[in-house]
């Protein structure tokens, strides 16, 4: 069996699952934000009743992040709505805004506080949900009914996915290349439904080589090539940060040398290139350099894909000492990142100075302007802007206005083209 | 509720391939309460708001889902290339279609979590077609889906084209949702 294939037997009683089962599984960890966690406590309600209490008040996590610095009346009464619940239910694991308990964006929330632990299962209200992957875990989106079934069940019914994989060969990541750059090569080749029902795992030399925050950003985008879920093995690295998040127990699993997969793909990460997806799809693949010279008006950098520390530092390397000539936009994922930003040096400057020096917009922790949002929302895209960002997803209207346009790229290619104004290839800028 | 063999009848509104979530309902739109009658019917004014003018209601396009400050659409069936419904887990996504009047989608192809939205909450129906008919079939062609035939009748045109079983999800669109479907398995 596949380590996907794995989790799902372990978690419905059974020796053995094959691709197209059905089976009930059993939830670890379930987590909702203030976008869907209000329709799905209401049908929760509706469902088992006002005064029904949550299966089990330890693993249900409710993170907002997605409308949180705006003035819109109704963002505001869904965190209302959550704040109530988390009070009602006595909920351990709510992180509120206007605490010091909030924040940001759940996906990188949630390994920070420990959740993503290898062989459990997380099932999130959000599609990037995915991202826990890298961690071993299955973790997948799923809908504010299905959200609202497990909060009085625990259970949830999955149909088994078929693997594909791929493999990285290589020793080292090359200097110029990033996780980014690697998975919308992927998305580009494969296509945005290319993985649709599908698991997506990693391996090979090349993963062991990348750090969790890379494989991070490798997971966080298999659903935007349609995949159920995304995964890692997970190594040393992996259980060396889990156990500085967390003390509860975990037993991870792995892929059997004679597992069945659907199809293999691999790559060697020194022929690799830094990749972007022009509008408005993120299989709508370029390299760097073909694009060079396509005109920009803003450069973002955020989101739970390239919103994480490594992406700022990475940022930074490029701006130091530099000024964008385009509107650039930094905004840390979570408030863990945001303190880190202040701590964190390049030669005698913090990451934080070299933004605030090279003019950058800085917002607070939040998902911002990856997904528009309201019309106040910070970075927001309100008209014609032609924005390179280090978010996931690029279809019509998704940072706001449907008139913009958006590319996606790695925080290197999007800090290089914010100095050019167009569209640039990093490997100009590092040595 | 028996959902599964009753035949639907009704307009066909067209469109191409990838239609994500942010096109079906635009993340702005998704602070209204799902609850609340008087907010939930906005949904309905806003489903398919996303998608460019020029590609809403194929072939000719510009034609919007749901008329100028009305909540509700004249059309029932949505056929779509592959794809439909990829990018977030939203499930106003399917709630948004439901509201403006959709009862069921044709489409080669869905994203995942969509498709399980659309079964489990008992929204709309995802049948597939065994082609993309997004070329075939028009904006405001009469249609009707019979799924115990497997066929879609366009009386329009007088062509017929097949569509998928429903396969292992056909007893909970059948019921109605997964809470109906559990609870007449007895697991709620
Ligand atoms: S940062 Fe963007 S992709 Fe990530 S959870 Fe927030 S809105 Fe979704």
């Amino acid at each position: 069996m596949t380590l996907t294939e794995k989790i799902l037997a372990n978690h419905s009683n059974q020796s053995s699952v094959e691709p197209g089962d059905n089976v009930w599984i059993d939830v670890d960890v379930l987590m909702t934000h203030d976008v869907c966690g209000p329709p799905a406590i209401s049908i929760f309600k509706n469902e088992f009743g006002e005064d029904a209490r949550v299966w089990d008040r330890e693993k249900l996590v409710i993170i907002p992040d997605h409308y949180i610095f705006t003035e819109d009346v109704y963002a505001n009464r869904n965190v209302d709505i959550l704040r109530a619940f988390a009070a009602d239910q006595d909920l351990p694991h709510y992180y509120d805004v206007g605490t010091d308990r909030y924040k940001g964006v759940c996906h990188i929330a949630l390994p920070e506080e420990g959740f993503t632990r290898p062989g459990e299962v997380l099932f999130g209200t959000d599609s990037h949900t995915c991202t826990a992957g890298a961690f071993g875990q299955f973790a997948t989106g799923i809908g504010n009914t299905d959200a609202a079934f497990i909060m009085g069940t625990g259970k949830l019914w999955v149909k088994v996915p078929e693997t594909m994989r791929f493999v990285f060969e290589g020793d080292e990541m090359p200097p110029y290349l990033m996780a980014k750059d690697i998975i919308l090569q992927i998305i580009g080749d494969i296509g945005v439904d290319g993985a649709t029902y599908r698991t997506m795992e990693f391996g090979g030399s090349g993963i062991s080589a990348m750090t969790m925050e890379d494989r991070m950003t490798l997971t966080n985008m298999v659903i935007e090539a349609g995949g159920k879920n995304g995964v890692v093995e997970p190594d040393e690295k992996t259980e060396e940060y889990v156990r500085s998040r967390t003390d509860k127990d975990f037993t991870p699993v792995y892929s059997d040398d004679d597992a069945t997969y659907h199809s293999t793909y691999t790559y060697e990460l020194d022929k690799m290139v830094p990749m972007v997806a022009k509008p408005h799809s993120p299989d709508n693949k370029a390299t760097a350099e073909e694009l060079e010279g396509t005109k920009l008006t803003r450069a973002y950098i955020g989101s739970c894909t390239g919103g994480k520390l490594s992406d700022f530092q990475a940022a930074a390397e490029i701006l130091k000492g530099k000024t964008p000539v385009i509107e650039t936009y930094v905004v840390p994922a979570t408030t863990e990142i945001a303190d880190a930003l202040r701590t964190e040096k390049i030669g005698d400057q913090t990451l934080l100075e070299i933004f605030v020096e090279a003019g950058c917009h800085i917002g607070e922790a939040s998902c911002a302007a990856c997904l528009g949002g309201p019309s106040d929302t910070f970075g927001r895209l309100n008209g014609e802007e032609i924005c390179i960002s280090t978010t996931n997803r690029n279809y019509p209207g998704r940072m706001g206005s449907k008139q913009a346009q958006v590319y996606l790229a790695s925080p290197y290619t999007v800090a290089a083209s914010a100095l050019e104004g167009s569209i640039t290839d990093p490997r100009n800028y590092l040595s | 509720m028996d959902n599964s063999s009753s035949i639907i009848k009704g307009k066909a509104f067209v469109l191409g391939k990838n239609i994500d979530t942010d096109q079906i309902i635009p993340a702005q739109h998704l602070v209204y309460s799902l609850n609340d009658p008087e907010e939930r019917k906005y949904y309905g004014s806003y489903a398919l708001s996303g998608v460019p003018d020029e590609e809403s209601g194929l072939p000719m396009g510009h034609i919007p889902l749901v008329a100028e400050g009305a909540f509700q659409s004249e059309y029932s069936i949505i056929v779509a290339g592959p794809n439909f419904g990829c990018g977030s887990s939203r499930e106003h996504a399917p709630a948004s279609l439901q509201i403006a009047g959709i009862k069921a989608i044709i489409a080669p192809t869905y994203a995942r979590i969509f498709y399980r939205n659309s079964v489990d909450g008992g929204f709309v129906i995802p049948y597939e077609s065994l082609e993309d008919l997004s070329a075939e079939i028009k904006t405001g062609d009469e249609l009707i889906i019979n799924p115990d035939i497997q066929q879609v009748e366009n009386e329009s045109q007088g062509r017929s084209h097949s569509i998928r079983k429903l396969g292992s999800v056909a007893e909970i669109v059948q019921s109605g949702g997964i809470f109906h479907y559990a609870r007449k398995e007895g697991m709620v």
